[in-house]
């Protein structure tokens, strides 16, 4: 920390603020682009061929790239982002003006303010030290996360109520009602975690999630000491993230749209957004706590060098991760059909809460056994 | 009657209540999906296959030595339900001197693709085998009057198609060897 110390108040901040754009301008690029892994994963699975006609006019004459690339539908989001900026803006004449507008906003706002405390890679000063990569190393790291997260839905709650008719307001109503069950399930089944994780004999358990990605360097990664909890934190994400099988507030076939159905243009395409923005960031953080973050393989020491390049390719490695998780989000929606309402409730409270609980109770005992001090 | 079979549903084991087994099962079956071959047709790039007894646009035929087999009976324009086919009976052009007087073309032959049904009855009452239903499937235009055929397109659109009969000829022939009928 001591280079932080020999800075200007305004250099940092100046140097925090070029670093929060970047990760908002990498995490909304995976955004854009999981909607585009999307519509592909969703042809392949299909049968079809998926989005391959979009493409920049002077790309398209690169011999044998340009039509590689074009296959890919690389420059698709780029057509769907300009779509939604070039739409004509239509508010319904029976909104709430003020919570209509501000309904996207809070959905996304959320979403961008989880990465803060997101760590993805680790920097090697000259000393030997390891410094975390990560906007701000708070304490808490995962209690911020799990409160702001849940803040998300009401961005969902919001836009249901605000465009006063009866598709979005169900929508909104199971949004919130699904947020209070699974969000529950989710803080128990990381409780376990943290208790694994906390050395004993210490006061204060650490909340920090760079505590949790060191302790998973060279030894099991803790989706095989607990698989358990990392089911639990997985389908409380699902639906944390409304995603099939769990996407109540939406539900196109028997809501319509759900919660956006009033919505159009550009405020749909921030709804779009937060929600992709949601899945990448839930993936980064199941790769943080579960899947030993940016360390190589289980058991294994990093082969890459205490430099900058083990830097780099300790971020790309925590990325193929967090692809890979991505991938399963999307592959998970395009297998399952979606819960109906009553089952996606009596799933949350009386198997998911309760499992919860018996896995926390039993990590208690076996942690409290393992740290007895030997006597 | 047909019998009625109640089915007795066996109670969900533990393991089909957890939902888990069936959820990887199903994620085996879609993700072995992906390496499959897609079944989608590239349109523009890519024409499907049209099968020999198509019903597409109507068209008018000649035969092969190139005169109009038409003689605007209009049999079809009579038969034709959502009306879609016009007639202007005329002569036969100048210059053909065995048919001259002795038969009709049409002077104007119209079909309204925005009426046409492709039923082929046109086809099915056609005398003269003149009027064919082929494999051109996609006609589209920007007004309601480009969508009708007029005789030109018409006959380019149905171009030459092989005849059994080549009545003129046998006809040419009769006459020739003194036995007309």
């Amino acid at each position: 920390m001591e280079l932080w110390n020999s800075l200007e108040l305004w250099q940092i901040v100046a140097i925090k603020v070029i670093f929060a754009f970047m990760m908002i301008g990498a995490v909304m690029t995976m955004a854009g682009y999981s909607v585009l892994a999307e519509r592909k994963v969703s042809a392949w699975m299909q049968g079809r061929v998926g989005p391959n006609r979009t493409v920049l006019p002077f790309i398209e004459h690169i011999p044998v790239i340009g039509p590689f690339l074009k296959g890919l539908g690389v420059f698709q989001p780029l057509a769907d982002g300009l779509k939604f900026l070039f739409k004509e803006e239509i508010v319904p004449g029976h909104v709430n003006k003020l919570y209509y507008y501000l309904a996207p906003i809070i959905a996304l706002v959320p979403a961008l303010t989880t990465m803060t405390v997101l760590p993805f890679g680790e920097f090697f000063t000259e000393a030997g030290d390891r410094i975390p990569l990560m906007l701000a190393d708070l304490e808490v790291g995962i209690l911020f996360i799990l409160a702001v997260s849940s803040l998300g839905v009401y961005g969902i709650v919001l836009a249901g109520w605000s465009s006063n008719s009866k598709y979005p307001f169900l929508g909104g109503i199971r949004s919130s009602a699904q947020m209070i069950s699974y969000e529950l399930a989710m803080g128990l089944s990381l409780l376990p975690i943290f208790l694994w994780v906390s050395k004993p004999g210490i006061d204060v358990a650490a909340l920090s999630l760079v505590e949790i990605v060191h302790s998973q360097d060279q030894s099991m990664w803790l989706v095989f000491v607990q698989p358990l909890s990392a089911l639990i934190f997985m389908i409380a994400l699902f639906a944390e993230t409304n995603r099939l099988p769990f996407d109540m507030p939406e539900s196109e076939t028997d809501l319509v749209g759900g919660f956006h159905t009033e919505y159009g243009s550009f405020k749909f395409g921030i709804f779009f957004v937060a929600e992709y923005a949601h899945i990448v960031i839930g993936s980064a953080i199941f790769t943080t706590i579960f899947l030993g973050g940016w360390h190589f393989l289980p058991w294994m020491a990093d082969p890459w060098p205490s430099t900058w390049i083990g830097s780099i390719l300790g971020v790309v490695w925590f990325l193929t991760k967090t692809i890979g998780l991505i991938f399963f989000f999307i592959w998970v929606r395009w297998t399952l059909p979606r819960f109906r309402y009553d089952q996606v409730m009596s799933l949350g409270w009386t198997k998911l809460l309760p499992l919860a609980l018996a896995n926390l109770l039993f990590y208690v005992i076996l942690v409290t056994w393992l740290d007895q001090p030997a006597s | 009657m047909a019998k009625t079979v109640v089915l007795e549903r066996k109670p969900l084991s533990l393991s089909e209540r957890t939902y888990l087994p069936q959820i990887a099962t199903g994620l085996k079956t879609t993700f072995s999906n992906m390496f499959k071959k897609n079944v989608t047709l590239q349109y523009p790039e890519e024409r499907p296959v049209i099968p020999q007894n198509y019903r597409g646009v109507p068209t008018l035929v000649k035969d092969p030595n190139n005169r109009e087999k038409c003689v605007s009976c209009q049999l079809c324009e009579f038969v034709c339900p959502p009306k879609a086919i016009r007639i202007t009976p005329g002569e036969v052009p100048e210059g053909e001197a065995d048919r001259e007087h002795v038969e009709k073309a049409p002077k104007e032959f119209e079909i309204n693709m925005l009426r046409c049904i492709y039923c082929g009855y046109c086809q099915e009452v056609c005398p003269e085998e003149a009027i064919f239903l082929q494999q051109e499937y996609s006609s589209s235009g920007y007004s309601r009057e480009e969508m009708i055929n007029n005789k030109e397109k018409l006959y380019e659109l149905g171009g030459v198609v092989p005849d059994k009969h080549y009545k003129w000829d046998k006809k040419k022939k009769a006459e020739q060897e003194g036995n007309s009928h």
